[in-house]
């Protein structure tokens, strides 16, 4: 047999039908939350039709929710709609939802993994474009909108077109205050917000194979931003170790069996991409965006490029208004850019891993008296572990706000919301204009990048931080 | 969906790249629970002022183009969240086509879903668009889906290509779920054979 890559391999299991214009996939998981299910739910009951497989679709309430005091009322009446529009729809249609006050809430594309039901080899699909975070355990996975949410409940099958392969190998040992999200922001700069169209990408190579599942979690969600239609990494056994006792997972036997087949889900040796890059990060510096968008990107210890060394005229009139739009001038040092406030969460980065190096940074520091900063755990297994291992207190006594679980200041439709004006360290993957409130500017940072910015008040370079004790880095990693 | 294979409107230009959908509809707007009613916040933070008032500067403002049923527009349009109500907002608020060097893909899907007609021109074309609708503000385009053709009234005329899934789909007014159903034979016998640990497992 002709060698596959890991995603023909996946693909292959999944395609039912090939008679109609576009092959007909199988979906494994479908994950549902509050802002985009609604008006699926709408079209579904309009055109008569029942939830197929509400076994295989599952339901968080994170994106338009308070992350302050849950007991509070909602101050925003259309957020308490939405999220009471999810949970009567999940209700008359006998899906499993992680309401508010559930011990298992979360961002969906953090409980999915968390709770075992992100596993190798499946089709996973949600409506909400960083849905490609599920890929790092090597299943497919991709964001939809609200009328195929509505295919995927009426016919758990999705129409789909083929995406391309493209492989980007990293390799080299990740530098002291370096993170994968200074890795994928540098290649999203590398490749630009266009270079994964039609792609879905496989990272592969020795820095990959070393990172930790929230490593990977983090380059697979921002993979996005290249335009790529989604992110793998094969399963190996640092994907075992997370999943094993997860609470979705088989068990015993069962386990076993599933393991030998997920063992089978690598691309074989010559086995053919459409594409390759290969990266090398071994000299990489902490990535910071300059721009309104990720690709518009530079390292901490360099300055903001000039439009005018910018040849593509495209390119250089999209700097020039993206300069414009965030307040700067071209040649200035990163590390000079003063900030008004630090969000440190996300689907991005809200992950475990995320919170102590964050924690590490703040360890015995004081957040500037001007900077708000707010560290939103990305699920309450994830709160309750931080407070199990004291960062809570870290961040509380460093001066951050300590949130309960949300998308919170990423999509800038809670009451998480920035000021008109504000400018943003934000953990999350996203800058465009307006993402985090009207005129808001956002620099997209590492979490240790995120955590030292609220400290001395503008961007800095975390690779000179002096750490106070606290966390050690490699406890950061379990 | 309604079939659709013809159709004339008159043309807005609004050539910029990488408008993503945060643009086309802020997130402060997605909290409805309907999937009508979001043309009025339509590139809400570009169309209007900081005190509601229409900003006078922005294209889709300017008298010449308040008919415009034809956007056109710069490479990578779209781009961004998932958000389908980004495609309402442009369908509600009257486009039903869009013309440009290249979309984003989640974005084109969702397009496909609700009736608003996509065209891919090259850089070369493009301009030539631009150039004509400077001579001939908000001039009228012919676009005739069936023989894959945009025509002016001067005879100008050029020919783009289509997913042929998408033409077929638009052609014929098709809804995917019914298309789909039409496997269920597939869907079932599918289902019986997926492995145990495809499936989230319960004690
Ligand atoms: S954190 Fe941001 S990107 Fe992630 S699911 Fe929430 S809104 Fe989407």
């Amino acid at each position: 047999m002709a060698p596959k890559t890991l995603f023909e391999k996946v693909w292959v299991k999944h395609v039912i039908d090939t008679s109609l214009d576009l092959p007909l996939l199988f979906i494994d998981l479908h994950l549902i939350h509050d802002v985009t299910s609604p008006q699926a739910f709408t079209l579904l009951k309009d055109q008569g039709r029942k939830v197929r497989r509400p076994d295989l679709t599952f339901a968080s309430a994170d994106h338009n929710v308070p992350t302050t005091d849950r007991n509070l009322e909602f101050k925003d009446l259309l957020a308490k709609i939405q999220v009471e529009t999810l949970i009567n729809n999940c209700n008359e249609f006998d899906i499993t939802v992680y309401d508010l006050d559930h011990p298992d809430n979360g961002i969906v594309h953090i409980i999915g993994p968390e709770l075992g039901l992100t596993t190798p080899g499946k089709t996973i699909v949600c409506g909400d474009s960083h849905t490609s975070t599920h890929g790092a355990f090597g299943a497919f996975a991709f964001g939809i909108g609200s009328s195929e949410i509505t295919h995927v409940l009426a016919t758990q099958t999705l129409p789909q077109a083929k995406p391309k392969t493209m492989n980007i190998q990293i390799e080299g040992q990740m530098p002291e205050g370096v993170s994968s999200k200074d890795i994928i922001l540098s290649i999203i700069g590398k490749i630009g917000t266009l270079g994964g169209v039609g792609y879905v990408v496989e990272f592969t190579g020795s820095t990959v194979k070393n990172m930790s599942m929230d490593e990977r979690m983090t380059i697979c969600n921002m993979v996005l931003e290249a335009g790529a239609r989604s992110g793998m990494v094969a399963p190996d056994e640092t994907t075992f170790a997370y999943l094993k006792n997860r609470k979705y997972v088989p068990k015993g036997e069962k386990w076993d069996e599933a393991v030998a087949n997920w063992r089978k889900l690598y691309s074989d040796p010559g086995a053919v991409y459409d594409k390759t890059v290969t990266i090398n990060i071994a000299d990489l510096a902490p990535q910071v965006t300059w721009g309104t968008n990720p690709g518009q990107v530079t390292s901490i210890d360099k300055s903001i490029p000039s439009p005018n060394s910018i040849t593509d005229s495209t390119k250089r009139t999209a700097a020039e208004s993206a300069l414009t739009y965030m307040d700067l001038i071209p040649l200035l040092n990163m590390n000079e850019i003063e900030i008004d406030r630090v969000f440190i969460g996300s689907c991005t980065n809200a992950r475990m891993e995320d919170l102590r190096l964050a924690a590490k940074v703040a360890y015995g520091h004081k957040v500037q008296n001007n900077v708000t900063a707010l560290v939103v755990p990305g699920s309450y297994h994830i709160k309750r572990r931080a407070e199990q291992e004291g960062l809570d207190k870290i961040f509380i006594e460093s001066g951050f706000e300590w949130r309960n679980p949300g998308c919170s200041m990423c999509p800038g439709m809670n009451p998480d919301i920035a000021k008109p004006g504000d400018r943003v360290a934000s953990t999350s993957n996203r800058n465009f204009e307006g993402r985090q409130g009207k005129d808001v500017r956002t620099h997209l940072v590492s979490p240790a990048m995120a955590a030292a910015a609220a400290i001395t008040g503008h961007l800095t370079d975390v690779r000179e931080w002096n750490y106070k004790g606290g966390v050690k880095r490699n406890e950061a990693f379990s | 969906m309604k079939p659709f294979r013809k159709y004339t409107g008159s043309v807005v230009p609004l050539n910029k790249s990488n408008i993503d959908t945060d643009i086309i509809i802020p997130t402060e707007f997605l909290k409805r629970t309907e999937r009508t009613g979001y043309g009025q916040h339509l590139m809400y933070y570009w169309r209007f002022n900081e005190d509601g008032k229409p900003n006078e500067d922005f294209v889709l403002n300017n008298e010449t183009y308040k008919q415009a049923t034809i956007l056109l527009s710069g490479e990578n349009f779209g781009c961004g969240s998932s958000r389908e109500n980004a495609v309402w907002a442009l369908h509600d608020y009257g486009f039903q086509v869009i013309i440009s060097p290249s979309f984003a893909d989640i974005f084109k899907g969702n397009c496909s879903k609700n009736g608003l007609l996509l065209i891919e021109l090259d850089h070369t074309q493009m301009e030539e668009l631009y150039a004509r609708e400077r001579d001939n503000p908000a001039f009228s385009l012919h676009v005739d889906l069936e023989n894959q053709i945009i025509q002016d009234k001067f005879g100008w005329t050029v020919s783009f290509s289509i997913a042929p899934s998408i033409r077929h789909k638009f052609l014929n007014g098709h809804n995917d779920i019914d298309l789909t159903m039409a496997a269920e034979g597939n869907i079932l016998q599918y289902e019986k054979q997926r492995a145990f640990y495809m499936d989230p497992f319960v004690n």
